[in-house]
């Protein structure tokens, strides 16, 4: 057997080493920013520097020849310098303002659409899919490309109240964050159990574990060890089938798509607030999750009609109010957007503050 | 002679349209002239394609990883290899990039040789951790691969229960609101957690993530256990000459809608000559008027960090927001960064002894309650960690005294 070579346990690297000279330059220097054009940031430091930045959408599942496309992109233009963005978006940077229109251009022929800034629809941020995950309920970057392609000029426009952040999951337990939209997997049955594996392949008190309401428990199908799930109790979240393969949630019918709003990381104005259920049973239509695209761009137009500049999503319907959302976007509303979590009591309205 | 390309009706769906297309680049990858890579990828969008006909996801998981590390390798095995035997192994090496996602050409195509002689030359930038997401690579080839990119200068990145790869926003790089140094602090702190990176021996997973101010551009107050925030301590910095310039550019009555009535705490006026009159006691650090007026306002100089602790996704409790647990720390001098590590290693030493099989940090102090906890840690009580005190009488207060005493004590000392 050869030799094996020990990892050089090195963490992350400098950034400086892969920053643009500018941005070394004048490090913790900067004064003041704005956008000059949708898509386009100006940075200024304290001396007078200045700094163009040119933001554009990506696939995020990039294949080497598209990166080495960019990475032209970046050579020619930007000193051979590129930023991406927690959202996947690309940062190509220059100091020179008289690129910036033809990086715009370049950028655009290459097929990458340059927007995503202030009060934009950003790049949905998005998990892993049917293309790599081994628990997915759908795809998230198809879902992602058949959303950007109908939000398309919401992206390289800022005409919204301010940023909208959407995020996409593929299963209901964990990979996609909090959103001013959020698309998620909503399982609807409970999972069908394959009995003959469930002693191979699963630890069974691990399992029993996960389960957030309780509903597993420890059984013998014909003969073998297995589990069962209590199914009055089991709230189809999909969390127990990780662990325990032979429990599959997944379900082409009945693992549908919900849609979630108001979610906000920011502690900007309003504290930072989980998004809240407004939607949910639509189909897993794949390729294009046409009924989804629908709903979100309803939810947007009745946003961008009505909130104020700086308003994100929950900060509009927090003043509206929920009975004029839903009346807006003439979305159902129905028990199951009463919160009985343990909690939820405090999503109840405990006052006379009514919408008429 | 190489593989033919399937047929993909469903996912040459999402081939129109305006945005780029990630189906048109497998094809590229599919078409390559490099055989294996190119059948690889064939398959893949075979089995792509059964996915999107089917609406079921056909991977597993297994036991793959490299020599010397326990984590970082997401081993990816088809149940569908009978049908797609080229994408029957389907690995993911998970790598570290620099804080904030900085690049340079020369590194980014070096990655991309390394990919495409190792691997199916699909790259996602990035994974929802914050790592760059080499996927498609045999078991053969694992090791192979990450020996070119550790020899960069890559490191791997984590993955099950140990700590994960981190996030940071840009920071001091490239945005005047940083109140501290994102990048230098991710790096200090990733790089001396890295034997919990790559040899998880946590419960479960544990988060970092870095943002420099309470926009929180990095994502890390719902996405993250251990979050990291700019703030000030002492007075915003106002300029009164740009304030009036934003006045007159905006209009009164704009100015007013769009940067006093939306102060969370009413801290701002407008003054009759229209400068800014801001109550700084009554001010949150929320961000919101500094945003609107980038030259005209700024955060204070007595800049540090604000650490909230428990964020985290739904399993298994439901969602959680990371809460303060230390209100104000400097993060300046040597000293104040060798300060945050031994905190860090206080918070992770005590999540690897008190977290039960599967918790998060979040629900942990769920469980035991934030006051057990900052006994734990040995952190002062703060009233910035609550925004109310409790509503309810179902506690022993047998205490009290003590506590009070304890509480007067230490505002004494601080005022001395």
């Amino acid at each position: 057997m050869s030799e094996l070579r020990r990892p050089i346990e090195s963490g992350v690297p400098d950034s400086k080493n892969f920053m643009h000279p500018m941005l070394v330059k004048n490090y913790g220097q900067w004064a003041w920013h704005d956008r000059p054009q949708p898509g386009v940031l100006r940075h200024v430091a304290k001396n007078g520097d200045t700094i163009y930045t040119v933001k554009a959408g990506s696939q995020r599942q990039l294949d080497v020849f598209a990166i080495r496309e960019i990475c032209d992109i970046a050579d020619e233009f930007c000193e051979g310098y590129i930023r991406f963005t927690v959202r996947s978006s690309m940062e190509f940077m220059t100091t020179d303002e008289t690129k910036v229109a033809p990086l715009i251009k370049r950028l655009e022929a290459a097929g990458y659409p340059v927007g995503g800034t202030g009060n934009s629809v950003g790049l949905i941020s998005h998990t892993q899919g049917w293309l790599h995950c081994d628990i997915p309920g759908t795809d998230a970057s198809g879902v992602v490309k058949a959303l950007m392609d109908e939000l398309f000029h919401e992206f390289k426009h800022e005409e919204m109240p301010n940023r909208v952040k959407i995020t996409t999951s593929c299963c209901q337990i964990n990979c996609g964050g909090q959103g001013d939209i959020a698309i998620n997997v909503q399982h609807t049955k409970p999972p069908v159990i394959n009995h003959d594996l469930v002693s191979m392949i699963c630890e069974r008190p691990t399992v029993v574990a996960r389960c957030p309401v309780a509903a597993i428990r420890p059984a013998v199908v014909n003969g073998k060890p297995t589990l069962e799930v209590d199914e009055k109790k089991c709230v189809c979240c999909g969390a127990c089938y990780p662990p325990c393969p032979p429990m599959q949630i997944n379900d082409p019918i009945n693992s549908k798509i919900a849609i979630w709003v108001g979610g906000k990381h920011s502690s900007t104005r309003s504290k930072p607030a989980f998004h809240k259920l407004v939607v949910a049973g639509l189909p897993n239509n794949a390729p294009r999750w046409p009924e989804v695209a629908e709903v979100v761009k309803q939810i947007l137009a009745a946003y961008k009609q009505d909130a104020r500049p700086w308003e994100r999503m929950n900060e509009w319907i927090g003043r509206i109010g929920w009975p004029r959302f839903f009346e807006m976007t003439g979305l159902p509303f129905t028990k199951y957007h009463i919160d009985n979590w343990r909690g939820g009591r405090s999503n109840l309205n405990a006052s006379t503050h009514l919408h008429f | 002679m190489s593989k033919k390309m399937p047929a993909t009706p469903l996912l040459d769906q999402l081939e129109s349209g305006p945005w780029p297309s990630f189906v048109t680049g497998l094809k590229r990858l599919a078409n390559s002239k490099d055989a294996r890579a190119g059948d690889q990828v064939k398959s893949l969008l075979g089995q792509l394609e059964l996915s999107y006909e089917t609406r079921k996801g056909y991977w597993k998981g297994g036991t793959v990883g490299v020599f010397g590390y326990g984590a970082g390798v997401i081993p990816r095995f088809s149940e569908v290899a009978d049908k797609y035997p080229e994408s029957a192994e389907f690995h993911t090496l998970r790598i570290m990039p620099a804080p904030a996602f900085f690049y340079d050409t020369k590194s980014l195509r070096d990655i991309c040789d390394v990919w495409e002689e190792h691997g199916s030359g699909l790259i996602a930038l990035h994974g929802q951790s914050g790592d760059i997401m080499l996927q498609g690579c045999t078991t053969d080839q694992v090791q192979k691969a990450w020996d070119k990119i550790n020899a960069m200068g890559f490191d791997m990145g984590g993955a099950g229960a140990g700590i994960r790869t981190s996030a940071a926003c840009v920071g001091p790089a490239r945005c005047e609101h940083a109140c501290y140094d994102t990048l230098t602090a991710m790096k200090t702190i990733i790089d001396d957690f890295v034997d919990d990176i790559h040899r998880p021996s946590l419960p479960y997973k544990a988060k970092f993530k870095f943002s420099g101010c309470a926009n929180d551009c990095s994502n890390a107050t719902q996405r993250s256990d251990y979050a990291i925030f700019g703030t000030w301590r002492d007075d915003m910095v106002v300029n009164q000459d740009e304030i009036k310039a934003k006045v007159a550019q905006l209009g009164r009555k704009e100015f007013i809608n769009q940067v006093i009535r939306m102060c969370p705490t009413q801290a701002l006026a407008l003054n009759d000559d229209d400068t800014l009159d801001v109550d700084n006691k009554s001010c949150v650090r929320c961000m919101h008027c500094i945003n609107v007026c980038t030259k005209a306002l700024s955060p204070g100089n007595d800049r540090g960090i604000t650490i909230r602790v428990g964020g985290k996704r739904t399993l298994k409790i439901g969602d959680l927001m990371g809460t303060v647990v230390v209100p104000f720390m400097k993060l300046d001098t040597e000293e104040d960064y060798e300060a945050l590590l031994e905190l860090a290693h206080r918070f992770l030493d005590f999540f690897a002894d008190n977290a039960l099989e599967h918790e998060r940090t979040g629900e942990m102090i769920e469980r035991i309650g934030l006051a057990n906890y900052l006994e734990g840690l040995d952190l002062p009580l703060d009233l910035n960690m609550i925004s109310q005190p409790r509503t309810n009488s179902y506690v022993r207060l047998d205490g009290w005294d003590e506590e009070a005493r304890k509480w007067s004590e230490r505002q004494t000392n601080a005022a001395e």
